[in-house]
């Protein structure tokens, strides 16, 4: 089919002393001009127009994300101008309680003694001498929001998400999300406090001490961990390791933020071990064997030499391990008790932002505000991990590929 | 002084040399147990007849099924634009163009967005938007796409396991000498036919490569599916892809995790996890095996 898009070579006459006419060679603007061939044209803007579907789905993932966390921000907005027009409060409490059955309870609850002040109660000379907390708390009970949806979405303000109460289902749900970042961080620090030198160390000995046949066996050895599902890692921890540990430090709580810590260690080790061994094999010779005529050592040269020279590597290796702790959900869900406490200790059970997503929503109602805030807390850990990619890709990169060109900066 | 030097130099080279030695005593470990703790119910009745008695008794074949049906539908959406993607960053990209830096960053955060992003992405863009544009164009508004299904499940694990099938092909499809390309093209072939008659088969083991650790990746990712398809329990195997189905990760979770009685269950939750283990450990074997035949290739 495409037989008549090879183009014949210019012929040369067939003389027999070879002559080369000075002319066969002159590219004029006709031989030089790309001949438009169909097939070459379109295959080659379907590749490009798929190859920038992964950009496309990276912004999908923004747009749609996002999108659903949005009602939040908009119910928030929509107070200031529902509130002027709160006519007929009572009716649509009937309302509402006919057609949103699985919320009856928060109407319900909301019968109690705020119930005068329904119909004022929207008042912004009221709602202003009302503390905030108060203030929030009503709005939910009253279900004051738009008509269009049946049952009002309850109400979520920027100081309630920043709260230190999660509790989505109960009368009165609170979604104060300072629990979860605290078990989160608590969770990232336990994990990376294991992994990071662990791997970092192991990646030393790995490039600078083994001989090479026994870096070939310990580089898929490592690697065999990564190929290891998490749901696997977070089966092992909760069976095996969370008794075990438990029997060897003798806290009371059996899945807590320690368990969990060590399990995500388990899931950035070879991430961290993969990264900062490259690092370290592409130091240049040349460092080394200036180290090692020096008269330093080996092991100085590599804890001296090797080491420094590939930091902003092991920088984005731990960065990028970091990331991966965060975002880890089934090592979190089965693993570290669940529980959304807001503790240092580190034997307390915790409760982390992805794991939060994974255990409740499949239990949502779509569009409820419970589904929002599960969304919105999807958006922050897209933007953290996002932020930590790009990171590590940028500034990191750029600066380790300068050191090793002999700038350093 | 020398002999302090001496030790000190001991003590690190030890330390490095113990932290290889705990990880892999480590993976050792979770090796040992999983295979001790789920052998005995290991047997070919296990992997082929269904949960029994609530899930405390019987096999786990529909979950396998399951599993080997997501992955395949799977595999059918992320190889090809896998591969054509990768075809755009080896062939088509200027070494420093912005467009195509673009697509090298958008590939490396789709591997790092963790999977649970997905499951999102997956109910909100999958479910709720095309799920239900579908219902709304086809079907006048009756429930059928919109809903938790393999098909979008698929889909949520296809951009997952995106990034693996690309870096995989890129890479090879690098390893293929320039010479043969430059002999192609000085034969006058386009460069279409060149890729498609010179680089592409030469890539071929990049591209087996590729589909297996992404089949390795998604049969093992239980975030993605958690919402947008996976089910607790179907006494039926999905027949359509608008069907719900276990998987085995999904299995594992919520045994360990929610069954009424976790003890009891436990070899089943062993020998599940053991089965789940082995599929991703010869999938990554079988991956290791022909890169590196592909390495001593060229």
């Amino acid at each position: 089919m495409h037989d008549e898009s090879l183009d014949p070579l210019p012929q040369q006459p067939a003389s027999p002393e070879v002559r080369i006419d000075k002319n066969d060679f002159v590219f004029s603007q006709g031989t030089l001009k790309k001949k438009l061939r169909l097939s070459e044209f379109l295959s080659e803007k379907i590749i490009t127009g798929v190859a920038f579907l992964s950009i496309t789905i990276i912004v999908l993932i923004f747009v749609f994300v996002f999108k659903e966390t949005l009602p939040i921000f908009r119910s928030a907005a929509d107070r200031k101008t529902q509130s002027t027009l709160s006519g007929l409060p009572e009716k649509y409490k009937g309302e509402a309680s006919k057609t949103a059955d699985n919320k009856q309870e928060r109407y319900t609850g909301s019968e109690e003694p705020k119930q005068e002040r329904y119909g004022l109660a929207a008042d912004s000379a009221q709602t202003a001498g009302r503390t905030s907390e108060e203030v929030k708390e009503d709005d939910r009970l009253s279900g004051r929001s738009d008509r269009v949806v049946p049952f009002s979405p309850d109400r979520v303000t920027l100081k309630g998400l920043f709260g230190k109460v999660w509790m989505p289902v109960s009368d009165v749900p609170r979604y104060g999300m300072v629990p979860l970042i605290v078990g989160t961080i608590k969770i990232t620090l336990i994990g990376i406090l294991f992994a990071a030198p662990l791997a970092i160390l192991a990646a030393l000995f790995s490039a600078a001490f083994s001989p090479k046949w026994l870096k070939e066996i310990i580089k898929p050895a490592i690697e065999i961990l990564a190929g290891f599902p998490s749901v696997v890692v977070g089966f092992f921890a909760l069976m095996v390791m969370a008794t075990f540990l438990q029997q060897v430090f003798g806290y009371s709580t059996r899945l807590n933020a320690f368990v969990g810590g060590i399990a995500m260690a388990l899931a950035a080790i070879p991430i961290i071990f993969t990264i900062t061994e490259d690092v370290m094999t592409a130091v240049p010779e040349t460092y080394k064997e200036a180290s090692l005529a020096l008269g330093a050592s080996k092991w100085q040269t590599a804890f001296f030499v090797t080491l420094p020279a590939a930091t902003p590597g092991i920088f984005a290796a731990v960065l990028l391990g970091i990331g991966r702790i965060f975002g880890e959900t089934m090592i979190a869900l089965m693993a570290t008790g669940n529980a959304a406490l807001t503790s240092i200790n580190p034997f307390e059970s915790v409760r982390t932002l992805s794991a939060t997503i994974g255990a409740e929503m499949a239990e949502v109602v779509f569009g409820d505000t419970h589904y929002n805030v599960l969304f919105l807390i999807g958006s922050l850990l897209f933007i953290f991990t996002f932020s930590i990619n790009a990171l590590a890709e940028f500034y990191v990169k750029g600066r380790l590929m300068r050191r090793f060109q002999g700038r350093i900066s | 002084m020398k002999k302090l030097n001496r030790l000190t130099g001991g003590i690190m080279v030890g330390a490095t040399a113990f932290s290889v030695v705990l990880i892999i005593a480590i993976i050792i470990v979770i090796l040992i147990v999983i295979i001790v703790g789920g052998k005995h119910q290991m047997s070919w009745k296990f992997l082929s007849t269904f949960p029994e008695d609530g899930m405390t008794k019987g096999g786990i074949f529909p979950a396998l099924f399951g599993t080997a049906l997501m992955v395949i539908i799977m595999s059918v959406a992320a190889v090809p634009f896998g591969t054509i993607t990768a075809i755009y960053l080896t062939e088509y990209a200027k070494a420093n163009s912005i467009l195509a830096k673009m697509v090298g960053f958008a590939v490396k955060t789709l591997a790092m967005v963790p999977s649970i992003i997905f499951g999102l992405f997956g109910l909100g863009f999958f479910i709720k938007f095309v799920g239900n544009g579908m219902d709304h164009v086809f079907l006048g508004g009756q429930l059928k796409w919109a809903q938790p299904n393999i098909l979008w499940a698929s889909m949520t694990m296809a951009l997952l396991t995106l990034p693996v099938v690309i870096v995989s092909v890129e890479e090879s499809m690098k390893a293929v000498p320039r010479e043969l390309r430059e002999a192609s093209l000085a034969l006058g072939a386009t460069k279409w036919q060149t890729i498609l008659k010179v680089v592409l088969p030469g890539a071929r083991s990049g591209i087996l490569t590729g589909t297996i650790l992404a089949i390795s990746l998604g049969a093992g990712e239980v975030a993605p599916i958690l919402f947008t398809g996976a089910a607790y329990y179907l006494a039926t195997l999905p027949t359509s892809v608008s069907d719900q189905f276990m998987s085995l990760g999904y299995h594992i979770y919520i045994m360990s995790t929610q069954s009424t009685n976790v003890d009891q269950t436990l070899p089943i939750q062993f020998a599940t996890t053991l089965v789940l283990l082995m599929l991703t450990f010869i999938l990554n074997f079988t991956a290791v095996i022909i890169r590196a035949r592909l390495r001593r290739a060229h």
